[in-house]
């Protein structure tokens, strides 16, 4: 390990020893909103053929400076220079004619169209013959090892094709500086190797590529060079092979931080909280989504789910809720208040509910489950209060203490606890979501992906919020998409494949021959027997998913 | 009788494919203009206004150039009348952001009252002793045909040629120029937004304009311009109406609910103006039929009249029941579009 690690601030000329110019350079940009410095001083550069990471928290002013870059917003002050020459960039039309393309968090795509229509829209280069578009769509294709087929309609497409038609679009208008804005958020691990593996054939082929992300290993694997930035300012660049994670993380986060999770063994009195029995569930298409699901929660511990997305893990968290119709199986509670032994099947979800077991599931949108987006933070917390009240008015002191409270202990950045919910950041919204369902004491606590485009502070935060849970006994079942997590924060795994369990995993234990990840990895994709022909899937993408995973 | 049937239901359906042609492109924009039927009725209002004080300036009506200037000046009148309506809305909900179904709605009252209060204007100063405005000649130069159709027919009743060719070329022939306008248009407008880049810009606005603002597409001016053509489209089936199906009399709330009957047929026909074709003509019909059928109550003719829309509940639930993508609305139809708001 080196440790001298080159760390160059400031403006700096921006010129290779070997006379290279950069392909586009930002010197001292200053962006403010209002009051607010998004960014203060920055000054960064890309080369031709070279990958450089955009690492810093959520709200350290990443997306602000691509966005600068991009044409959408205009700095206040600082100077974009490409190819070495001074440039204004007013409008996204201009960063075009740069050949400037950034690929947005949020997809900017149209349900209806195919894909070609949704990559030619708002071009104008004379004749619109889309047979001959769909032809250079696949030529595109081709040479960067894309697979998407040119004549899908959007609505049909998985969350990776739909992120490949963003950034074909941007290279069918020739663009060779491209800006990915945290591309892999809402990507699973396989899709996240075959994004990485498009993008390094792209810098072979001359690109410069910025990626803006807070994931640090991905940084490590990908990137030639980190930039990193901290609340709007510059910290430095640094060249990744001669750093590393911690040293990456003090540079973003600006002090030293811990990051491990401290697991503590499970308590010696667990207890079966929840006994999960021969479950099978249909979807609307009368497919079966879960088959013959059997597991144990026990009380003290964190069960992990694994599996590529649509293997089943909403549909098995939404029938122990009782949001799901169950074709047969048993799901029994034992009721630590009682002790009785509770039969969840014929509970309405508000029994369940009062009962101790609480749902929060965070959507790839982040809002479309459990909050209101147009309504405050008390409010949202009312929705799980509101038959608190008596009599004719709702009870509005107490949600807004608890309001309040979740605030002041998360975290959580707004203006107030009457701020709709929808402009809050997407971390804080999770924070939101996931404080609700705490506070109310649960015994059973059923989060899925909880950290979904959280950087790495509030991701720790809520991984403590979950050990703390567990410490006090509460059974807590974590549906993951980070395996590494998984593997740090779980007691015990337990991986679905195709609406299957095919095996649970015990993450304390090293595995022969193989690592632990590879493990989980495997169990994935693999096919567990006496499976029927017909792939399970609650989206019919998960299913074609399944089978490209398998074939990596 | 069955091919006089068909005849008085491609004339019923003329207006109707009007409105809808015109509100389809409205609504592809995003625009859920509910005005149409004020707007129609504008439309109406205009080419009767164009063409009354053209008559009363005493032009000679036997000259071909006076005819063609007569027909060129009502639609002309006609036109600015329901672009006038067009920019209205737009205005209010492009510019003043104001709400697309109460703005509609509004236009729609609006629409029929000033159309009522100039018809009367024109009553007055006619010093007709009937509620209503004539435009005879106006309306003779709309209504024109082929020539041949007439000859067949008389033809046919002297037992030269045999009835049937008479009655086909009198169903497929016998209409005014703005009649196969009408279809021309319909046909136009359904290869223009399917096969053109126009087309699929206009389309990515009403799905999803901050995708079509984010592509550089000027988002604003596409919905200008789709509302504004559209209304004018709709306008001409209240000129239609007014100078061929009704003979040129014109008279208070003489429109009916054909509006309506338009917005009820963009649904039925999917958003597709093809479609809409072929649903003006079973609209016009279905409206009608009570008229053929013999010894109707009253109750049982209202019943019929109402069929339209009973269709057209029917497709809206067959549609939603097989949920496809493509049958259903533009995505973003009836929400204003800031580019700020998150």
């Amino acid at each position: 390990m080196s440790e001298q690690t080159s760390v160059e601030t400031g403006s700096g000329s921006g010129v290779k020893a070997d006379g290279r110019v950069p392909a586009i350079e930002l010197r001292n940009i200053t962006k403010t909103f209002g009051e607010v410095i998004a960014n203060q001083d920055i000054s960064l550069n890309v080369y031709r053929g070279e990958i450089l990471s955009v690492l810093g928290e959520n709200g350290s002013g990443k997306t602000t400076l691509m966005n600068m870059i991009s044409g959408i917003y205009y700095p206040d002050s600082g100077e974009i220079l490409i190819d070495g020459e001074e440039v204004l960039i007013r409008s996204p039309k201009d960063a075009f004619r740069y050949k400037i393309g950034m690929i947005h968090q949020h997809f900017k795509l149209i349900d209806v169209f195919t894909a070609t229509e949704n990559i030619v829209l708002g071009l104008n280069d004379g004749r619109y013959d889309l047979p001959a578009y769909e032809v250079r769509v696949k030529e595109i294709c081709d040479r960067y090892g894309f697979v998407l087929d040119p004549k899908k309609k959007v609505y049909d497409m998985s969350v990776s094709e739909k992120q490949t038609v963003e950034i074909i679009k941007v290279l069918f208008r020739g663009a060779d500086i491209l800006i990915l804005d945290e591309p892999t958020a809402v990507l699973t691990p396989q899709e996240t190797d075959r994004l990485f593996n498009v993008l390094r054939r792209m810098r072979e082929d001359g690109k410069a590529i910025i990626i803006i992300t807070h994931k640090l290993h991905e940084v490590l694997s990908l990137s030639d060079r980190v930039s990193v930035l901290c609340k709007g300012r510059y910290i430095g660049t640094v060249i990744t092979a001669e750093t590393n994670e911690q040293k990456l993380t003090e540079m973003m986060v600006g002090e030293k931080v811990d990051l491990n999770i401290h697991r503590s063994d499970p308590p010696k009195d667990s207890v079966p909280r929840l006994v999960v029995n021969n479950l099978v569930c249909k979807n609307e298409d009368g497919i079966e989504v879960l088959k013959n699901i059997s597991f144990t929660a026990m009380s003290g511990e964190i069960l992990g789910i694994a599996g590529i997305a649509g293997s089943g893990q909403r549909e098995l968290l939404e029938s122990i809720a009782g949001l799901e119709k169950l074709e047969s199986g048993e799901i029994t509670y034992n009721n630590p208040a009682t002790g009785a032994a509770e039969d969840l099947r014929n509970k309405s979800p508000r029994q369940i509910r009062e009962l101790g077991v609480r749902l929060s599931f965070v959507p790839e949108d982040r809002l479309g489950m459990g909050l209101v987006g147009n309504m405050d933070i008390i409010d949202n917390m009312m929705l799980r209060s509101y038959r608190g009240g008596r009599g004719l008015f709702l009870n509005r002191t107490d949600p807004a203490s608890l309001a309040e409270k979740i605030i002041n202990d998360l975290g959580v950045v707004t203006p107030g606890a009457k701020t709709p919910v929808r402009r809050l950041s997407g971390g804080n919204v999770q924070k939101v979501l996931v404080g609700r369902e705490i506070a109310s004491a649960p015994t059973v606590l059923m989060v899925a992906y909880p950290v979904r485009g959280l950087d790495i502070n509030s991701s720790f935060t809520i991984y403590n919020l979950l050990n703390e849970q567990k410490e006090k006994g509460v059974s807590v079942i974590f549906v993951g998409e980070d395996l590494d997590v998984l593997i740090e924060l779980c007691d015990r795994i337990l991986v679905l494949s195709s609406g299957q369990i095919s095996g649970i995993v015990d993450p304390r234990v090293q595995p022969e021959g193989i690592t632990l990840k590879e493990q989980i990895g495997l169990l994935m994709t693999k096919k567990v027997s006496g499976t029927e022909e017909t792939p399970a899937g609650s989206e019919e993408s998960s299913s074609a998913e399944g089978k490209e995973a398998a074939n990596d | 009788m069955i091919f006089q049937f068909i005849r008085r239901a491609v004339m019923q359906g003329v207006p109707l494919l009007y409105g809808s042609t015109g509100e389809i492109i409205t609504e592809k924009s995003g625009h859920l203009n509910l005005g149409i039927p004020g707007i129609m009725y504008m439309g109406a209002i205009g080419g009767v206004i164009g063409g009354f004080f053209f008559e009363q300036s005493g032009a000679n009506f036997d000259l071909w150039y006076i005819r063609v200037l007569a027909v060129l000046i009502a639609l002309f009148c006609s036109l600015l009348a329901s672009c006038l309506m067009g920019l209205l809305y737009c205005f209010l909900t492009v510019s003043l952001r104001a709400n697309q179904n109460v703005t509609g709605l509004a236009l729609t009252t609006f629409g029929v009252g000033a159309g009522n209060f100039f018809g009367g204007s024109l009553i007055k100063i006619s010093h007709a002793d009937v509620p209503t405005v004539t435009l005879t000649k106006t309306s003779s130069c709309f209504s024109a045909h082929l020539k041949f159709v007439d000859k067949l027919a008389a033809s046919a009743d002297a037992g030269k040629c045999p009835k049937i060719l008479a009655d086909i070329c009198s169903v497929l022939f016998s209409y005014s120029f703005l009649a196969y306008f009408s279809i021309v248009i319909a046909l136009v407008a359904a290869h223009v937004l399917m096969k053109t880049r126009t087309g699929l810009t206009l389309r990515a606005v009403g799905e999803n304009p901050a995708t079509a603002d984010a592509a550089g597409i000027n988002v604003n001016r596409y919905k200008y311009i789709a509302t504004c053509l559209g209304s004018m489209i709709a306008g001409l089936g209240g000129l239609y109406y007014i100078m061929d199906y009704a003979s040129g009399v014109w008279s208070s709330d003489g429109f009916g609910d054909r509006g309506w009957l338009s917005v009820a047929l963009v649904i039925f026909s999917l958003w597709r103006p093809n479609l809409a074709i072929i649903g003006s003509f079973l609209f016009g019909g279905l409206y009608i039929v009570h008229n053929y059928i013999p010894d109707l109550s009253m109750q049982a003719q209202e019943l019929f009249k109402m069929s339209p829309y009973v269709m057209t509940l029917l497709v809206l639930i067959f549609v939603s029941i097989k949920e496809k993508k493509e049958a259903l609305p533009p995505a973003h139809l009836g929400q204003n579009y800031f580019r700020e708001e998150r």
